[in-house]
């Protein structure tokens, strides 16, 4: 009931400070953009535009959703102190972890409406046009549910940003640092290490786990091989297969994304004093 | 009677800095406490630990019954309405959302808003986003929402801080209303000489400790705070009332026609029937009571700022 109430008025505050339509405006123009545009490349080839567009979207959504996911929530727990709204808010009959949770609920429900409506808009579009293979239907709504999961999981990650540090720009650091690290420096870093190691101790495994250990790769991985169709476009088909993980274990780890953060927040929010 | 409230040897330190020491203070139900000090005496801390923002080092908070900071805190805290000093809002919200938000968390219906806002004087603003309020708009709301549920335990941060004397004449009626209406009422406040009459008790606090509580006669009493008499006299008889005074009465200023005295304020009506007594000499008197304010720089020393 707390959280629900909490999770409301992170909505209504999104609304009112119009995070929710500039959100949804941005994502609704580059996915249709990519739809109106991204043609050329099939050009007269009958081939299947949705499962190109999920394989677009994707690649975008792993700059882009971080970034919005984190310039929203990094505010939610440091920035409620340093406004003095904070003390107020727990001076109430909450406990804190219904803070945290309400709030990351609000910031995911507010990215869900964008993605939804964003990429939607896309696909409703190329539905208009009848390009959409009915096949790829699937593909785009696991692209919208994942990218939705990614959201909040750095939603829940700004949130922890958020928690355990004392002033907001320190937070804002913190959430530009952990966008840096997932989006950009952890895959060449990846990389670097398995050029420098060669095969040697880094195997098949190895390498999994490590896809596994960025939330931005789950997500790249998922949508890049979770139908035939989005594998063909996203070039990761065929035999010696990127990856041999069922898709199920994507999802689980995504979840984790979400779920640790989450209770990492909640842990150091409870040790915080306001 | 049975407190409301209570801090049973708290301590508790902000790194090397010791906040409040070995306080022990309760609240019994139905009373209105004034907590008064210096700037960073220690009474923010007392109250952000009824409220379990902050737990003690040493020692013991209870709020009815439990420990606010604990599992059931959050059910303590629901007898308490809290005005925090400064208080800021989400300036996007208006007055009537944000009061539906704290009534949500306190479970109360959205419908008594209204009144409320209506009775801290701010319900033509109610559909405004907080944000154009004025500073005195935005306390009357912090205000209006510590009154929601009909809390059994006001705190109220420095309540009148900023404000115009209006707004201050507000805020002591709505104390008096309070006590009235049997809640209990801890108010923190600079404003020494308004609040002696609205408070059943007064504790004062400086520099962490808890120097003194009761009500404003006992600390009277204990502070040893003296009566300051002037007394008009029939020229050229100053010397013979002063041979009649009782010995504990020290004159500080003399002149022909007048005398300015200083009196233990234990000895106030012994005193005062002996210089009616005298009432061929004695031509007026003046009396300068013995507030709050001469009690509390008795016992901390100066205020530093009386605002």
């Amino acid at each position: 009931m707390n959280v629900w109430l909490l999770a409301l008025q992170e909505i209504r505050i999104g609304l009112r400070n119009r995070w929710v339509i500039a959100t949804t405006l941005v994502l609704g123009a580059l996915s249709l953009s990519l739809v109106l545009l991204g043609s050329a490349p099939t050009g007269e080839v009958k081939a299947d535009s949705l499962a190109i567009i999920v394989v677009s979207l994707a690649s975008l959504s792993i700059f882009l959703l971080p970034l919005i996911a984190l310039l929203l929530s990094y505010d939610a727990i440091v920035g409620e102190q340093e406004r003095g709204t904070l003390v107020l808010l727990l001076s109430y009959p909450v406990a804190r972890w219904q803070v945290v949770l309400g709030k990351v609920l609000g910031h995911t429900a507010i990215l869900a409406f964008a993605t939804i409506v964003g990429y939607g808009a896309a696909a409703v579009a190329l539905w208009l046009r009848g390009d959409a293979a009915s096949g790829s239907i699937g593909a785009f709504g696991a692209m919208v549910l994942t990218s939705i999961m990614l959201g909040a999981s750095f939603v829940a990650i700004g949130c922890l940003a958020s928690t355990v540090v004392r002033e907001r720009a320190t937070a804002a650091g913190l959430a530009v640092g952990a966008w840096l690290f997932f989006v950009l420096i952890y895959d060449t870093a990846v990389l670097g290490v398995l050029v420098a190691d060669q095969g040697r101790t880094v195997g098949e495994r190895g390498l999994n786990a490590l896809l596994l250990l960025n939330p931005t790769d789950v997500y790249r991985l998922f949508n890049m091989t979770a139908t035939e169709s989005t594998s063909i476009y996203s070039g990761m088909a065929g035999p010696g297969d990127a990856t041999a993980l069922p898709l199920p274990v994507f999802l689980a780890a995504l979840a984790g994304w979400i779920l640790v953060p989450l209770a990492l927040a909640v842990i150091a929010f409870r040790k915080r004093s306001v | 009677m049975e407190p409301i409230a209570q801090w049973t040897g708290v301590t508790r330190r902000y790194g090397k800095l010791v906040a409040v020491r070995e306080v022990d203070l309760a609240l019994s139900a139905g009373s209105a406490t004034a907590l008064v000090g210096h700037n960073g005496a220690g009474k923010t801390t007392l109250i952000k630990l009824l409220l379990g923002l902050i737990r003690p080092d040493e020692g013991e908070v209870r709020v009815a019954g439990a420990d606010p900071a604990g599992g059931q805190g959050a059910h303590a805290r629901r007898v308490l309405g809290y005005l925090p000093e400064n208080v800021a809002f989400h300036g996007a919200m208006t007055g009537a959302e944000l009061m539906a938000f704290y009534a949500g968390l306190k479970r109360q219906p959205a419908a008594r808003n209204a009144e409320l806002l209506e009775q801290v004087g701010i319900a033509h603003a109610a559909d405004r986003r907080i944000s154009t309020y004025s500073k005195g708009m935005r306390q009357r709301l912090g205000i209006a929402q510590a009154l929601i549920g009909e809390p059994r335990l006001l705190l109220l941060d420095e309540p009148t801080s900023g404000l115009d004397p209006a707004s201050r004449a507000d805020v002591f009626a709505l104390i008096d209303r309070l006590r009235q209406s049997g809640a209990t009422v801890l108010v923190s406040t600079h404003a020494l000489a308004e609040i002696e009459h609205h408070v059943d008790r007064i504790a004062i606090m400086h520099k962490g400790e808890l120097v003194a509580a009761g009500s404003l006669d006992e600390l009277r009493r204990g502070s040893g705070a003296e009566l300051r008499l002037r007394l008009r006299v029939r020229p050229c008889r100053t010397g013979q009332v002063l041979e009649r005074l009782p010995a504990q009465v020290r004159c500080i200023r003399r002149d022909d026609e007048s005398l300015e005295l200083v009196a233990p304020a234990a000895g106030k009506m012994a005193l005062l029937r002996e210089i009616l007594a005298m009432d061929d000499v004695v031509t007026d008197l003046e009396l300068d009571e013995v507030g709050l304010a001469q009690v509390y720089s008795r016992l901390v020393g100066s205020i530093g700022d009386p605002s």
